[in-house]
């Protein structure tokens, strides 16, 4: 079918643009809209009847005007053209070329809203990844097919930990085949630098596709950019066979583009001016994550996103927090002190450690002193608040162990270098370290057994 | 309404909601729109336009494509197979459409619900003779869907009339005819092994009958301290990662309920994936058989169409419905019912309906109550009891409880199970709050317990529950100015609600014998720390220094106790119960002689 082209644009307002009088137009359909400059804008239908279509420019709307605008149909959804080559490539979030080379030409092209994994055909995630961070492997282990957001906030270091994942990440006894798929948006670009060099300097940048968004480029490219990056991985993992770990960073700005988008559509809004569905609009993206049955590869996905006033309840990430597999969270407090990487380890979980580690997976004994690390650090900071009260001379020797446990857990187990990599044995041993500073009937969390054969007293 | 007068044509698209030209749809009809026939339901009627949801994506769909009205409400199909299936928000089975159609699902198809081809083996009901008055409900055979689950074949409740003819036993297909009914009208109703009904019609029944008897779930802290009756009502409101879907999961597995229904609405695909891995390997702690023998999952998981999730909560209430008029106890479990109300937000929202609650329409309340209240015990149309527990997860933003949705469903629900975060953040699980939870069912589930179990529940309960709250006023005390500031029984208060804390209320799902607890464990348990407390008390009024007691060998293997003895090991609780109280007794005659000599 040929493209359409029309000249009967009748109101544009923010980045949306109404063209009047255009018959049967599909929603979704790919747009180009050319200015009276003759430079070319791109844009996307999201409401179509027959008087009139309502299409979303990337660019916005500034210094068009109604008469001497034209708009093309192109008559297919926003795709993306898919072949090996685009390992090693950088593109936009509409998926052009950011790197000054020419465009990947594929007969492969596929639409970036994919239809959702039909959970029966899923295959639930059980292999252990070992980053050689302390706070993840023995406390948070991630497994190949998760989703494991990072929810940081300005300041944090949350950069160089997604790229110490991405250096350090591997499966215990296996060295198959690994790319990254990398999706920054509103990303400044010192950190958009930061990456590239970071790629670079660990020789994996031939096993990287990034999609880039800058700070200043238009705000509507940060929601089709996740999408255009996820059909990439779907295509590296599931075509290609490879496992591939998503880095997106910051889905903050993702959210705040979508509300900027739903404000000047005229969408009701739930919770601080967003949405009701961005529940929704982030399942879509996250949910594409995973493992498929007889599928060799996998989509491990590692979003990043900032808290806005360091606030957990915000509406990003408490929606986020819903839809992932758990969640690393990173603590001002303990990045003040020094401490890297600042894992705030109370709220941090990840749901499908239970099953990716333990006898078979990783040591019999971590399910029990991961518990036992919690517990015993949850009391722990009470007890440090305590002692904040009533000075620690007061408290008795039971408490004083708890609170000399804290500091050693922290600067020891918590704290480790950005080029260390601790395998498991390492962080499971520096555990019982720490767990043997109590007597053997104090820790409840791990079993008799573990007890006898780890804990330095008994030896 | 001829079926060819139901033809029409798409006029605007809007996301999940399209209008459509089509004369004579009535409203809440299902209809198929564009040249994929993508599923819908018509939601409101405006002159000769009529705005449907679409179930599906409407991604690359124009104005002027076709739609057509199907002539029936969103239904399902109720009949043997529905058990240990996997069906998405509007019963399409998900485990057909993997092995037709490939990883993802794609949009516009609609393979049946139940297998066609499939023989089942049905006993007709003796002593139905033709000619007799037969009701909507009745009985008219049975099938044996699963090895546990004997699937009664009933009339459709809107068939009433005279029977007319049985098929013998034998060897039936869903589409063979195993009865004919004439109605008073003279129409006969040919009866198959199923038969369909409206999702947003309750089924309907004699009378309502009150709770009787409690939902074991083999959880200490939801049997004895926050029991739910059969037929009754709860939520589960908390914050993410509070462990929600755990006390979901954990009750599919252990409820002594004859059918379960598991609706994940709105949630994770892999937590799907969890209970379809798991289910078939565990085993039914009361018939010995593989879980997924009474299971049945309904998955819209949080990336599939929203308008699809809205359905799948009724979709779930009416198959369970179903199995209740066979005369079954099922349970239903909604994990969330938040991403329920939130679909209908949306869909509101796109109508333009004035939002009142943070975005929420004003029919939340009154919908919520309306689903709620498809539970029951009830009394069915044949004369027998079936009764729905409904279990509805809820996922408050940000963990307030004072929003729109965990306060309706606050309202109307019988128990509630407060998940709270300090408690997951500490990892004592199940992080349920005690002071926030509450029971409207305790003298009821007591009786229970008096009768079965030990006529000391209802007072063992509440002196538990009394100290955990004196436990949190002492442990502000301490907060402010230290342990020293209290006296010795207070200080034996603290370590007695710890006992209780580590020994009874946390569990864990995750270890092979302390994931499920019966009814005499529990009992046993809480009486077995109680009973130390009372001892370590007597102690103490006698003068024994509070410091010594919580540094008892006995104390650290009481709190093993839940891993260490399984729920067929009553008597070696009872042995350890006894070797323990001797400890105290040793004690107390230790310090009985020392005084008297001093005296």
């Amino acid at each position: 079918m040929s493209a359409k082209e029309y000249r009967t644009a009748s109101a544009a307002r923010g980045g949306l643009l109404t063209v009047a009088n255009v018959p049967n137009i599909a929603f979704g359909d790919r747009v180009y809209i050319r200015d009276k400059q003759g430079n070319t804008r791109n844009g996307q239908v999201i409401r179509s009847s027959n008087e009139e279509v309502l299409v979303q420019v990337f660019e916005g709307t500034a210094e068009l005007d109604l008469e001497s605008t034209w708009v093309r149909f192109l008559d297919e959804p926003v795709e993306i053209a898919l072949s090996p080559e685009i390992l090693g490539r950088v593109f936009s979030g509409l998926g052009e070329p950011r790197d000054y080379r020419p465009p990947i030409v594929s007969n492969l092209r596929r639409s970036i809203s994919a239809a959702a994994f039909n959970p029966a055909a899923r295959t639930y995630p059980k292999e252990f990844i070992q980053t050689g961070i302390s706070t993840i492997d023995g406390l948070n282990s991630l497994v190949r097919g998760q989703k494991l957001p990072i929810f940081s906030a300005s300041g944090l270091p949350h950069n160089r930990l997604a790229a110490q994942i991405v250096r350090q990440a591997k499966l215990p006894d296996d060295d198959s085949r690994f790319s990254v798929v990398f999706a920054a948006m509103g990303v400044s670009y010192a950190d958009a630098r930061f990456f590239q060099e970071e790629f670079a300097s660990s020789g994996v940048l031939g096993n990287v596709v990034m999609f880039v968004n800058m700070a200043d480029d238009p705000p509507v490219e940060r929601l089709t950019l996740p999408r255009m990056a996820l059909t990439a991985a779907e295509y590296l993992a599931f075509d290609l066979d490879r496992h591939v770990l998503v880095v997106m960073t910051d889905m903050t700005h993702y959210a705040e583009a979508l509300r900027e988008v739903a404000t000047a559509k005229g969408d009701v809004p739930a919770r601080k001016g967003y949405p009701g569905y961005l529940y929704s609009d982030l399942a879509e993206i996250y949910e594409r994550s995973g493992r498929i049955k007889d599928r060799h590869g996998s989509i491990t996905l590692v979003p990043v996103l900032s808290m806005p006033s360091d606030d957990i309840t915000h509406p990003i990430p408490d929606l986020t927090g819903y839809i992932t597999e758990g969640q690393i969270v990173l603590s001002r407090e303990l990045h003040n002190q020094g401490i890297y990487p600042p894992v705030h380890i109370s709220p941090s979980l990840s749901r499908l450690m239970k099953d990716g580690i333990g006898k078979d997976f990783t040591r019999e004994d971590h399910p029990h002193v991961s518990n036992q690390l919690y517990a015993l650090y949850a009391r722990a900071l009470e007890t440090r608040n305590l002692a904040s009260i009533i000075g620690a001379d007061e408290l008795s020797a039971r408490d004083r162990r708890y609170l000399e446990f804290a500091d050693a857990f922290e600067r020891r187990f918590v704290q480790q270098g950005e080029d260390e990599d601790r395998s498991i044995e390492e962080t499971l041993n520096l555990a019982w370290d720490l767990l043997s500073s109590f007597p053997p009937q104090a820790l409840i969390r791990v079993n008799e057994t573990e007890i006898a054969k780890y804990h330095r007293q008994s030896e | 309404m001829k079926q060819e007068d139901k033809k029409g044509t798409i006029q605007d698209i809007n996301g999940p909601i399209v209008t459509i030209k089509l004369p004579g749809v009535q409203n809440g009809e299902q209809v198929r729109i564009g040249s994929l026939g993508l599923y819908g339901e018509v939601i409101s009627l405006e002159g000769k336009e009529a705005l449907a949801q679409i179930y599906e994506s409407t991604e690359m769909v124009r104005p002027g494509e076709p739609a057509e009205g199907l002539g029936h409400p969103l239904s399902v199909e109720l009949g043997p197979g529905l058990i240990g299936g996997i069906f998405d928000g509007v019963q399409r089975p998900l485990e057909a459409m993997f092995l037709k159609a490939g990883d993802q699902i794609p949009r516009g198809l609609s393979p049946l619900p139940l297998d066609r081809e499939k023989l089942w083996h049905f006993s007709p009901t003796e002593n139905l003779e033709p000619n007799m008055p037969i009701i909507g409900g009745a009985r008219i055979g049975v099938v044996q869907e699963t090895e546990t689950v004997e699937h009664r074949i009933i009339v459709p409740p809107n068939i009433e009339g005279e029977l007319i003819e049985l098929a013998p036993e034998g060897d039936y297909n869903l589409e063979e005819t195993i009865g004919q009914v004439r109605d008073r009208h003279g129409k006969v109703h040919h009866l198959k092994l199923y038969h369909r009904w409206p999702v947003r019609k309750p089924r309907p029944y004699q009378s309502r009958d009150n709770g009787v008897e409690p939902l074991i779930t083999g959880q200490r802290i939801l049997d004895t301290f926050f029991p739910l009756l059969k037929g009754s009502k709860c939520a589960v409101p908390g914050p993410f990662g509070a462990g929600k879907t755990v006390v979901q999961h954990q009750v599919a597995r252990w409820a002594n309920a004859d059918i379960v229904i598991y609706v994940g609405c709105g949630e994770r695909g892999n937590e799907l994936v969890d209970v379809l891995d798991s289910f078939p390997k565990l085993k039914d702690p009361y018939t010995g058989r593989p879980l997924m023998d009474r299971t049945l999952l309904i998955a819209n998981t949080s990336n599939m169409p929203v308008v699809a999730r809205e359905a799948s909560i009724y979709v779930g209430i009416t198959i369970a419905e179903y199995y209740r008029d066979q005369g079954y106890d099922v349970v239903m479990l909604a994990d969330s019912t938040s991403r329920w109300a939130e679909a209908l937000r949306e869909v509101s929202g796109r109508l333009g309906q004035m939002p009142v609650e943070e975005g929420y329409p004003a029919y939340l309340a009154s919908r919520l109550a309306a689903f709620y209240e498809r539970a029951g015990r009830v009394e069915t149309m044949d004369c027998g009891k079936g009764s729905v527990t409904l279990i509805g997860a809820v996922s408050p933003p940000g963990g307030d409880f004072s929003e729109p949705v965990t306060s309706h469903t606050k309202e109307i629900i019988q128990t509630f199970w407060a998940l709270s975060k300090e408690l997951a953040d500490a990892r004592h699980y199940p992080a349920i709050d005690w002071v926030d939870s509450f029971s409207a069912d305790v003298g009821t589930a007591a009786e229970w317990w008096h009768e079965n179990i030990d006529r000391g529940w209802e007072k063992r309960r509440a002196q538990a529950l009394g100290m955990l709250a004196r436990d949190a006023e002492l442990s502000r005390i301490v907060n402010l100015v230290g342990p020293e500031a209290l006296s010795s029984a207070q200080r034996w208060v603290l370590e007695g609600a710890a006992l209780i804390k580590e020994g009874v209320l946390q569990q864990s799902a995750l270890d092979q014998v302390d994931t499920f607890s019966s009814p005499e464990k529990q009992f046993m348990l809480l009486n077995l720390i109680l009973s130390v407390y009372d001892e370590g008390t007597a102690l103490i009024e006698l003068g024994v220094p509070v410091q010594e007691l919580p540094e008892m060998p006995i104390l650290a293997r009481l709190r093993r106790c839940k891993e260490l003895y399984d729920s067929s090991q009553i008597d070696q609780l009872k042995a350890f119960r006894d070797e323990a109280l001797n400890d105290f007794k040793e004690i107390h005659s230790e310090y009985a002689q020392r005084g008297e000599q001093t005296a």
